[in-house]
């Protein structure tokens, strides 16, 4: 049996293990090892995207258990594609805490690990209570990443985070448990058999089991009503923990397009298909209005993440194959610039004294020239400005709906929000850089610490370069979600093992 | 049995949720703590009631669903507890350094919002 599915799981495990005996004995080996750790499972994630894109579903069988019984992992393109941009962006996030935040406190690497892992298991595994698990392991370590460095803005932050989770936690065993009793599995592959067979007389209870989870996954994801905790929280983090968090909203969106392409499907089970375009369009506007308000960068980035969750959450519920892959497309390049506005927001911060990121004037930037260009690059892919990734994605998601019924408002939606997101990074970047005092003394940053914004915007222009091998890819992988008769039989038709005894 | 079943789920649930909207960190513990009861109770539950069952298998009764209780719903609930009660101890942890920084045990105590 193939054993790299399991890697990107067994990895960050057993390195958050070593670094955790590392911590007390030599705490300087610790970010050598993360480094080199994360730069394996980087080089993993792509070997596991390459074998996905061939089109097969690789499922492997947990403990050697016949599908139903025991907890399976399966790669297919979409969950291939969100591994590898978890471990490039990871990359990127640890790179940024490498010159002095990762001592601020205790225990940095580890739960940098354990977040890898909890990420990267809640996008291998085809068992609806394994997600649970792995979500309460990326929870535990992002609140430990959230409280690193102190502060009683991060514990307030915190102490509304960790609630709002727990909440959506018993939610969601609610209705992990509500479609246990209804159908008798949880395997997301064999729940998907069964509760397309279901009778007529438990749909209410399936009805009712479905938008319970798209509840804890829209908290996750922080839609619309769910999500107006997001700013704050991200708001409180240290960019690089922020950075790291821009893909943790994108797990909800993962776990939405999962469940609500594979097991409530159809015309008797697509309770959650109306609801997703406009409270995505609700979300996407929201945000915009947000970022026309907010006070400081790390909070204007914080309305960019909610305002990128709510176009792919309505890209996805236009529930077209084209659409699906122009948010498989967007979904990567908002990440990627996200994190990298986070990480660039802290750089501008550093420079301005106890104004930090406050988004009025005060003493210029030490390296306006090279910040601001960040910045306009930044601001430019984030708003849709061609030629940058952005503009490619919202492209896409444009032409997706020409023709359809819903086309109109989504036209409507994307432009406006558009316009908004361009005023509000004008506001911001002539307060940065244009209504300037004299530059505070201080020294200036050195190469090493543009290297992670860096590395985010060449992931972009990469991204940009080879649009068209991108969306052969992102196309065929929607095609995958709409049909997922391959990811079933893949799942339900992986055999154990067979040993032969001597 | 159903009845009295369900009547302890909602009254846990509207206990919990009772608790965790009046914002005070203590009472946000005990509401967390009340509504993970109503869940695991109704995880329980969707292994369907029955009495004097066991969910491991015996030697001298025969393998069948009429003799056993499902054991899956008790492992989840089982996981379900550690989980609940792991989280609950950082809560407790979190709430108590904010009610030291903030010097009231309000969730939003002396926090300076930004515009």
């Amino acid at each position: 049996m193939n054993h790299w599915p399991i890697a990107p799981i067994l990895l960050p495990l057993f390195t958050a293990v070593l670094l955790l005996a590392l911590g007390r004995w030599r705490p300087a080996w610790q970010l050598p090892v993360n480094l080199l750790a994360t730069a394996a499972l980087l080089l993993i994630c792509v070997g596991l995207l390459a074998r996905a894109a061939d089109g097969g579903v690789t499922a492997y069988l947990l403990g050697n258990w016949q599908a139903p019984f025991g907890i399976v992992l399966a790669v297919d393109r979409l969950a291939a594609l969100m591994l590898a941009l978890t471990a490039g962006l990871a990359l990127a996030s640890l790179l940024a805490a490498a010159p002095r935040w990762h001592t601020r406190g205790a225990h940095f690497h580890p739960l940098f690990q354990m977040q890898l892992m909890g990420l990267n298991g809640a996008f291998l595994t085809a068992d609806l209570f394994n997600l649970f698990v792995f979500f309460e392991v990326l929870l535990i370590a992002s609140y430990g990443l959230l409280l690193h460095g102190g502060g009683g803005r991060r514990l307030h932050a915190s102490l509304h985070y960790v609630t709002l989770n727990l909440v959506g936690s018993a939610l969601f065993l609610l209705a992990v448990s509500l479609l246990y009793g209804v159908t008798g599995t949880l395997n997301m592959a064999d729940l998907a058999v069964k509760v397309a067979q279901a009778p007529d007389a438990d749909l209410g209870l399936l009805h009712a089991a479905g938008l319970l989870l798209l509840v804890v996954f829209g908290l996750k994801a922080a839609v619309l009503p769910l999500g107006l905790w997001l700013p704050t929280t991200y708001g409180a983090a240290s960019a690089p923990v922020a950075a790291l968090f821009a893909i943790m909203t994108k797990v909800g969106v993962y776990a939405i397009v999962r469940v609500f392409t594979l097991i409530f499907v159809g015309e008797r089970l697509a309770v959650a298909a109306p609801l997703l375009l406009s409270l995505g369009l609700a979300t996407l506007l929201l945000a915009s209005l947000g970022a026309l308000s907010a006070g400081s960068l790390q909070r204007l980035a914080g309305y960019l993440t909610l305002a990128s969750a709510g176009t792919l959450l309505a890209t996805v519920g236009l529930a077209e194959p084209d659409a699906l892959a122009a948010a498989l497309y967007y979904l990567p390049q908002t990440t990627l610039a996200v994190a990298a506005l986070f990480l660039l927001a802290e750089l501008v911060a550093r420079q301005r004294g106890d104004l930090a990121g406050a988004l009025v004037g005060g003493p210029a930037v030490r390296q306006p020239a090279l910040l601001g260009g960040l910045f306009l690059l930044v601001a430019a892919t984030l708003a849709g400005l061609p030629p940058f990734s952005g503009f490619v994605g919202k492209l896409l998601i444009l032409r997706s709906t020409v023709g359809g019924v819903d086309g109109f408002a989504v036209w409507t939606a994307l432009l406006l929000s558009g316009l908004a997101l361009l005023i509000a990074f004008g506001r911001a970047g002539s307060q940065l850089f244009w209504k300037v005092s004299p530059a505070l003394e201080g020294s200036r940053h050195g190469v090493l610490a543009m290297i992670p914004v860096a590395w985010l915007l060449v992931g972009g222009l990469l991204l940009v370069v080879l649009a068209a091998p991108v969306l052969r890819f992102t196309e065929a992988g929607a095609q995958q979600l709409l049909a997922p008769a391959g990811y079933i039989e893949a799942v339900l038709g992986a055999r154990p093992v067979q040993r032969v005894m001597p | 049995m159903e009845l009295m079943l369900a009547l302890g789920v909602g009254l846990f649930a509207g206990c919990g949720v009772y608790l965790l909207l009046r914002a005070r960190s203590f009472d946000l513990i005990l509401g967390i703590t009340v509504l993970s009861y109503a869940v695991n109770l109704f995880i329980f539950a969707t292994g369907r009631l029955a009495v004097d069952r066991t969910p491991i298998l015996a030697p001298d009764t025969p393998a069948t669903l009429a003799h056993y209780a499902d054991p899956l719903p008790q492992a989840l609930v089982l996981t379900a507890i550690v989980i609940g009660f792991g989280m609950t101890a950082l809560l407790v942890a979190v709430a108590l350094a904010a009610r030291r920084a903030g010097d009231d045990d309000h969730v939003d105590a002396g926090r300076q919002e930004p515009q």
